[in-house]
């Protein structure tokens, strides 16, 4: 019987330590410098408002931690919808003007693998700017650095919540340098095909109710066709 | 000391083994109801019930807000602009996923945005004029996941509710996506 507690004990403390080496573990999933920010080419810039409350919309299952918004919206209950969220939200220029409107679509991966660092989301932005045209991206997003740089330290504080500044792209793929797709469908637009990086920069996170202060940033990288139309 | 050794190794290995053999993330699946066209391609249909899958209607000067209690922005840029959120549903009347449909009348078009999380997203782009018979076709201009390889067409139509039911919707949006796939030719080297 003696014996049998203290492998119990073992075992206890051997999956903690392997959670902690997974939170703690530098090498893993590491931020890394956007390949848009090096770019040559013109890039566009849109920003929006990553908090369900201040979004024009934002809805889920109802049971998440970020609650819908306003209370009385269509809840994402069924049994296929019950992992996605979707936000629509003003998108506005790098000058803060209002540049049009963006609805995102988030579905947990089932591509998740969580020993390699990877807690992913398949997201789709469909978004229409005014004099321009419409833009479908299409991406995953790794929410682990976040998880593990935010996430968790609000969870482990005696608060629940945790504030500072943390700055991450959340885009991992589908392009090889872990770029999102970008593909214009109308207007000046049409025919773009093109790639895009989405990030994140947190201000203040509750452990009870998510994200309390946090602004959403796509980058997207224009060809010299369409920057020159664009800037007209 | 020996027996709590063993232990941790035992905890370590049964940690590692669960991440690695339990998928972390497992989405309900239904089974895709595809038909053959005869001209080539496969079909598959969604529909969208008016006016309970609405989840939002956002347009300028609404005096009903879909859903209670949103504010619209009134941004002039965007007075042109007329976004509706929907839960879309297969051919056996259950919810799959969830869409956008959005006309703006600056580029004079009409945009689908079907996300399946299961599957993955369509993109489809409409003339904003409908045809005789209210329908509206326009191409599959993009897709992820098992859309991506994937082009043709998608069709939307308004059919009213003749039913006369209690509790019964108003209409519905019927929306048939015609899919046609790349042609890749066979590898000649992997042919023996």
């Amino acid at each position: 019987m003696k014996y049998l507690l203290v492998l119990a004990a073992g075992v206890l403390f051997g999956v903690t330590l392997f959670v902690a080496a997974m939170i703690y573990n530098p090498f893993m999933a590491e931020r890394r410098l956007s390949p848009i920010s090096v770019t040559d080419a013109e890039v566009m810039s849109l920003t929006y408002m990553n908090v369900p409350s201040e979004s024009i919309i934002f809805t889920n299952d109802g049971e998440s931690r970020q609650q819908p918004h306003p209370a009385k919206v269509l809840q994402l209950w069924e049994a296929p919808i019950r992992l996605t969220s979707m936000m629509t939200s003003v998108m506005r220029d790098a000058r803060g003007r209002t540049a049009g409107i963006g609805v995102k679509f988030s579905s947990r991966s089932e591509r998740t693998r969580l020993l390699n660092g990877e807690a992913l989301v398949d997201s789709t932005w469909y978004i229409h700017l005014p004099g321009r045209g419409s833009l479908f991206i299409e991406q995953s997003e790794n929410y682990w650095p976040f998880f593990r740089e935010v996430a968790f330290p609000a969870w482990r504080s005696s608060a629940n919540s945790w504030k500072g500044t943390w700055l991450g792209d959340m885009s991992a793929g589908p392009g090889a340098l872990g770029t999102a797709r970008v593909t214009g469908g109308s207007g000046t637009l049409r025919g773009l095909d093109t790639h895009g990086v989405e990030s994140l920069s947190a201000r203040a996170y509750s452990a009870d109710k998510g994200l309390v202060a946090a602004e959403g940033r796509l980058l997207i990288e224009l060809p010299s066709i369409v920057a020159d139309d664009t800037s007209q | 000391m020996k027996t709590f050794i063993i232990g941790i190794l035992l905890g370590i290995a049964a940690a590692a083994g669960a991440l690695y053999a339990y998928p972390a993330v497992d989405q309900h699946r239904e089974a895709s109801i595809v038909s053959v066209a005869p001209n080539g391609g496969n079909i598959e249909s969604f529909h969208v019930n008016i006016p309970m899958d609405r989840v939002m209607v956002g347009a300028p000067g609404r005096k009903q807000s879909v859903p209670p209690g949103m504010q619209w922005p009134t941004d002039e840029e965007l007075s042109g602009i007329r976004m509706e959120l929907f839960k879309v549903r297969n051919t056996r009347d259950i919810v799959v996923g969830v869409a956008s449909r959005t006309s703006a009348s600056d580029a004079d078009v009409i945009d689908w945005v079907l996300h399946l999380p299961a599957r993955g997203s369509l993109y489809a782009t409409m003339q904003s004029q409908a045809s005789e018979g209210g329908m509206r076709r326009g191409g599959i201009t993009a897709g992820s996941r098992e859309f991506a390889p994937l082009k043709g067409f998608m069709t939307e139509r308004w059919v009213a509710d003749t039913s006369g039911e209690e509790g019964a919707p108003s209409g519905r949006i019927e929306l048939s996506a015609n899919y046609i796939g790349e042609y890749i030719p066979e590898d000649e080297d992997g042919l023996e």
